[in-house]
């Protein structure tokens, strides 16, 4: 894919998360942007109806999420660089469609502005979806990479980034944001396009008219296990063991030689840092560990930060009932006491505020 | 020797998985036909269906997606955008186009995206063993209707043609039947005009095609000839419905 840069060099301007999400797709040559309307994540379609426009590309209003996702698979069957965006509901709508994107090995950008739920919930910034996102979320085994901003110059920065691990790997990337970050503005570096990958995979599977080849198929039906399925698992299977070891991406904010790690991602990482900054000059230190990839969760950092930090606490905060903990759990059983291991958080659509979060940071340490 | 007739290049020499006296398989042999006449092999995507006809991929040498179940509309509007320039075929049972995918083809069809969909309406669910389709007969009995369909509870069959002439974007519009020789060939020459349309821009152009499902309909090929030429065709009467041209 052509590098695609518009404009000339980097300037500061300010942009909502949810419109810097849509310029960063503009400036990474994305050709067709297909959505359904759904708050808190709107303001990336109305941003993309006229940039989509004046660029020549194409952009469709679906007639539902359903519609959407597999305008998705049309166009990267096509051999497009293609997204959508959505909120919650909506991307539950799509998952019938990532699967089979997933199955057929096709490259795609998602966004997930999370919202509250269960159901229809409510338009508040949330971060209940992180089991749909990070355990495939469709049927069948596969995973997607889901990369979680927490600034809109990371919102900028990663929808870059996915088209290029989209093509790379030839699977669905995620970018799983919530309502604070989506809404939230501020200014950020726009810089040109800049490519991961000196070169991406030629796409020779794609569906361009079989002039001069053979027909090429993008198909997920293997009637037997035989037939290819059980194939095309251990295929999925070995690529996502090597993303796992290839992608974990993580901030370590004060983490080396702290009493408390705070463990969380987008909003709440933001405001869990407002909270340790007001609390550090206490004596006790507590740093934050922050997961910029929520698929792969990079455990072997966390762990790395664990064995050095002898008696050190940790505390994971999320806008959930507690889901991401599972992940934390998972990745220091081995080393640290379940009992250790704290959580903060509530789903429905609630944050925490950088007072709650230092009350909660002195009554940690205190016990 | 005078041959009169050989196998289209467009379709391969695999024999299909169709059963005796399907319809599908005429309908594959109609289409492989029109390619090679317009010689649109190397320049088209085809949609499969779920249904009896997902494998078309093994019956066709093109390219060809299989689409997720109803979806093919969705897919083949975003193919059309991505490749303006090469000819998109939609391929649809009943159960696919009139039931789960609704929503998708009276989307695409208002749109008036520049596609060309053929329908294949066989009043059942084939692939998945013969259960009531939105387009099943009052009184046709299925796995999933014993005692016969009626409108109360179940609804009248849904007349596709006619709901979608109401869509101003919808440019051709015609039912067919692959039940007789004559008819065979009315189906090929609208199949034909179909594709055509979109290669001359004109726009959204549907052909039904009501089709025989033997095993479905749980009687003998012959049988299901009758059944069409009795029950199908008064109900779904075949014609031109829309002509914009
Ligand atoms: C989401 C989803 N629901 C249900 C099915 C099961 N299924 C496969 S084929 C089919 C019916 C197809 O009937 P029709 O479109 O009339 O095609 P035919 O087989 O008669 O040609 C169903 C319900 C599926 N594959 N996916
Ligand atoms: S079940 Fe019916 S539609 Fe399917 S192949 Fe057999 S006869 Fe044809």
């Amino acid at each position: 894919m052509a590098e695609n840069n518009i404009g000339s060099d980097s300037k500061r301007v300010l942009l909502k998360g949810n419109e810097a999400v849509g310029e960063a797709a503009i400036k990474a040559g994305c050709q067709c942007y297909f959505a359904y309307p759904i708050t808190p994540q709107t303001e990336t379609p109305e941003y993309l109806s006229r940039r989509m426009e004046t660029e020549n590309r194409v952009f469709l209003q679906a007639e539902s999420e359903v519609a959407a996702i597999n305008m998705v698979f049309g166009a990267a069957a096509a051999g497009a660089r293609v997204m959508t965006s959505s909120s919650s509901p909506g991307i539950s709508l799509k998952q019938e469609g990532i699967s089979y994107i997933a199955g057929a090995e096709l490259p795609c950008v998602i966004i997930n502005v999370v919202r509250g739920g269960p159901g229809l919930g409510n338009i508040e910034a949330s971060q209940a979806d992180y089991f749909q996102t990070t355990r495939g979320g469709g049927h069948g085994d596969y995973r997607c990479i889901a990369l979680a901003p927490n600034s809109v110059q990371e919102c900028y920065d990663m929808t870059m980034n996915a088209f290029d691990l989209a093509d790379y790997y030839r699977m669905p990337v995620f970018i799983q944001s919530d309502g604070i970050i989506g809404q939230l503005v501020e200014p950020f570096e726009m810089h040109p396009y800049k490519p991961m990958f000196e070169k991406l995979p030629p796409k020779t599977w794609a569906l361009t008219g079989c002039a001069g080849r053979k027909p090429n198929v993008v198909r997920t039906l293997y009637m037997t296990p035989a037939d290819g399925l059980e194939q095309l698992n251990r295929k999925l299977e070995q690529k996502y063991k090597k993303i796992q070891s290839e992608l974990r991406w993580f901030e370590n904010y004060n983490c080396d030689g702290a009493d408390l790690i705070i463990i969380a991602y987008g909003a709440t990482s933001r405001i869990a840092k407002s909270a340790i900054k007001k609390h550090n000059g206490n004596g006790k230190k507590v740093g934050l560990f922050r997961p910029r990839t929520i698929w792969p969760w990079p455990d072997v950092e966390l762990v790395e930060i664990a064995k050095k930090n002898k008696n050190v606490k940790f505390l994971v905060i999320e806008m959930s009932m507690g889901q991401m903990l599972e992940d934390v759990q998972l990745a220091l059983m081995d080393i640290v006491l379940k009992k250790d291991i704290l959580f903060y958080g509530m789903g429905g659509g609630w944050n925490p505020t950088p007072e709650s979060i230092y009350d909660k940071i002195s009554e940690t340490l205190k016990k | 020797m005078n041959i009169i007739k050989t196998q289209p290049k467009s379709i391969t020499t695999e024999s299909t998985k169709y059963c005796p006296g399907c319809g599908h398989g005429i309908v594959l042999r109609l289409i492989g036909e029109i390619i090679d006449e317009l010689g649109i092999r190397e320049k088209m995507i085809l949609t499969a269906p779920v249904g009896c006809a997902v494998v078309l991929y093994d019956y066709m040498l093109c390219d060809v997606v299989e689409c997720a179940h109803g979806r093919a509309p969705a897919v083949a509007t975003a193919l059309k955008r991505v490749h303006p320039d090469k000819f998109i075929l939609v391929y649809q049972g009943d159960g696919d186009l009139a039931a789960i995918g609704t929503a998708e083809i009276i989307h695409a069809a208002n749109r008036g995206e520049n596609l060309s969909v053929i329908f294949v309406n066989n009043a059942i669910y084939g692939m998945t063993g013969g259960q009531m389709a939105p387009t099943t007969l009052i009184g046709q009995k299925t796995t999933t209707s014993p005692s016969g369909r009626t409108a109360k509870g179940m609804g009248k069959p849904i007349r596709v043609c006619e709901l979608l002439t109401t869509l101003e974007e919808t440019k051709y519009l015609e039912r067919t039947t692959v039940h007789s020789v004559r008819n065979i060939n009315k189906t090929k020459a609208a199949i034909k005009k179909v594709f055509q349309n979109q290669m001359n821009g004109v726009g959204f152009s549907m052909v039904e095609i009501l089709s025989m499902c033997p095993v479905g309909w749980k009687v003998s090929p012959t049988e299901s000839l009758q059944f069409i030429e009795e029950q199908m065709i008064s109900y779904f009467p075949p014609g031109v419905y829309k002509d914009t041209d």
